[in-house]
């Protein structure tokens, strides 16, 4: 049920983000989601995209250092408290949140969001054990 | 095995009798030909006649790079220029170049000197030898040619660059020894992975590594990533080249220097004291069997000391412990002495980190600022911002725990940092003093 997401080391230099996308754009791979972390000197791209490992081994060829981590994609309610029901939920159950990003595309009436959690594999269980959606890699690259 | 084991496991005594009439001769001979040594000798106070033992060696003053900058090109060789065979110049990175020369018996002497190197580092007749040292004006690449011919060994001339090339010959000729700079090594290893190849499944035994400094703990990567026995090698152009001392195989505990050819000494940097057998300073070399390009208490800028004691391989050659930095690349940061090679112990030491650094000084009103880049490899990468800012933060604390000062650690992506054919730089001072 887990999804794979790519994530790509860049300097802050101008430019970088553009060649990023530039390697995967010549590659025909297709950029799903993205979201990036930054410092004052560094940043971390993370990706989900339709072939991962093709985006993986483009880019570490373009000389990128990359890395490969599993998250998961939650289907939420799209209306008011959907978010806070799931935040809560993982909360009460002492799982932490590393980092989320918002999905693109609608799964039907529901928003999706990509979590980081800091156990994936307790997520996944108190997530799918109270009834919510987990939406499989396999799924999300084609949606 | 030793490959000239009269001179190699000489007696001390019969090794100090050898040496006392080379110095002798060597003097003379300098004194003679050379205008330079006369006017230092004179400007000392001192004549040939002096130096009654190799006691007396101290006596006599010493030659600095700037001196052989001063008489560039030629005015440091002690035989007419019809008797030179062949000229070798350093890369002249620091400043001006320094040229030496060799006459067809220096030729021999060195290939000599590179074959007892090449067999005490685990070489023999029946090794296939990649030989990447550049081939040039520097003088590895030759330097190791010759002796691997000398030796009866079958040498690749493959010099450096052109890597992926070398990959394929080293998967297709199947060599047993490689040459190289250390961080050459690596960076053929990383070649090599992009490749698919593997080098550990490759047939080499030893690897013989100089010409530039390096730590124990990279000595441990490069057995671990190359899946070969590293040793070190030492040698400047100003002496002979690579081929003056060499660490053997079966101690790998400092390098055995050839002191049938050039006679070590230890000095205080500052003062010019000569400093006995375990303590640290800066060596000085005479070459005492040189003809073109003899050298007087030449100094290295080399820090390093000293060990007498006999060795389990049976050599009797005092040796030198590996350099553990260079007078002249010390790092005065904010009134401390920092060498690049106390950074690349401290990165080494952690987990996950890679040994490709640079360290890039500058001086921000009167505050030197000391910035350490780390490049970022797959095994230390994380998704996390907080994991990768730990580790910078740990990589600070460390310097400052282990060199007492404060650096500012810059992540920055592979490849950066030049490195690859040459020496790696290691160091940028932006500072102007």
């Amino acid at each position: 049920m887990k999804a794979e997401q790519i994530s790509v080391f860049l300097e802050n230099k101008a430019g970088r983000l553009c060649e990023v996308t530039q390697v995967l754009a010549e590659a025909q791979v297709n950029i799903r989601a993205l979201a990036l972390a930054d410092t004052s000197d560094f940043g971390v791209l993370r990706l989900i995209v339709d072939d991962t490992e093709k985006a993986k081994d483009t880019l570490k060829k373009a000389g990128f250092t990359v890395g490969k981590t599993n998250v998961l994609a939650v289907e939420v309610p799209d209306r008011p408290g959907g978010l806070y029901d799931i935040l809560n939920l993982l909360q009460s159950s002492g799982i932490n949140v590393e980092y989320m990003y918002a999905f693109v595309q609608q799964s039907g009436s529901n928003a999706v969001m990509i979590f980081r959690f800091d156990n994936t594999d307790d997520a996944l269980k108190v997530i799918q054990a109270n009834g919510l959606r987990v939406i499989d890699g396999k799924t999300l690259y084609g949606m | 095995m030793i490959y000239d084991i009269e001179y190699e496991t000489m007696p001390r005594e019969a090794l100090e009798a050898i040496q006392f009439r080379r110095l002798k001769a060597t003097i003379d001979r300098c004194y003679a030909s050379v205008p330079f040594y006369r006017k230092n000798f004179e400007a000392a106070g001192i004549t040939p006649g002096a130096i009654q033992s190799l006691q007396d060696l101290p006596k006599l003053p010493f030659t600095t790079k700037q001196d052989l900058r001063d008489n560039y090109p030629f005015g440091m060789f002690a035989v007419p220029m019809e008797n030179v065979v062949r000229i070798h110049a350093s890369s002249g990175t620091t400043g001006q170049p320094t040229v030496v020369g060799y006459t067809a018996r220096d030729v021999d002497t060195w290939a000599g000197l590179m074959a007892r190197s090449l067999m005490a580092g685990g070489a023999t007749r029946g090794d296939i030898i990649h030989n990447a040292y550049g081939y040039g004006l520097f003088t590895g690449g030759l330097g190791a040619h010759y002796g691997a011919e000398k030796l009866g060994a079958s040498v690749i001339p493959v010099s450096g660059g052109n890597t992926k090339r070398q990959v394929v010959i080293m998967k297709d000729f199947g060599p047993t020894i490689l040459t190289a700079t250390p961080s050459y090594a690596l960076h053929l290893a990383e070649v090599a992975d992009e490749m698919g190849v593997s080098f550990r499944d490759l047939k080499f035994k030893y690897g013989i590594f100089g010409a530039e400094p390096w730590s124990e703990s990279m000595r441990e990567e490069i057995e671990e990533k190359l899946g070969l026995v590293a040793v070190d090698i030492y040698g400047l152009s100003e002496v002979i080249g690579p081929g003056v001392a060499m660490e053997c195989h079966e101690a790998k505990k400092g390098l055995h220097i050839f002191e049938d050819h050039f006679i070590p000494e230890i000095i205080n940097p500052e003062t010019g004291e000569v400093l006995p057998y375990g303590e640290t300073g800066e060596l000085v070399f005479t070459s005492i069997t040189k003809e073109a390009f003899p050298v007087i208490r030449y100094r290295t800028r080399d820090i390093t000391s000293l060990n007498p004691e006999p060795c389990i391989c049976g050599r009797t050659m005092a040796r030198m412990n590996k350099v553990s930095g260079r007078s002249d690349d010390m790092l005065i940061i904010r009134g401390v002495n920092v060498f690049p090679s106390q950074i690349e112990s401290v990165l080494m030491e952690m987990k996950n980190v890679e040994p490709h650094y640079q360290l890039v000084v500058d001086r921000e009103g009167q505050l030197d600022i000391l910035t350490v880049m780390v490049e970022v490899s797959e095994s230390m990468f994380s998704d996390e911002v907080k994991t990768l800012q730990g580790m910078e933060k740990e990589i600070t604390k460390n310097i400052k725990d282990y060199l007492g000062v404060s650096a500012k650690v810059k992540l920055v992506e592979p490849k950066v940092i030049a490195r690859s054919q040459g020496k790696a730089v290691r160091v940028i001072d932006n500072r102007k003093i």
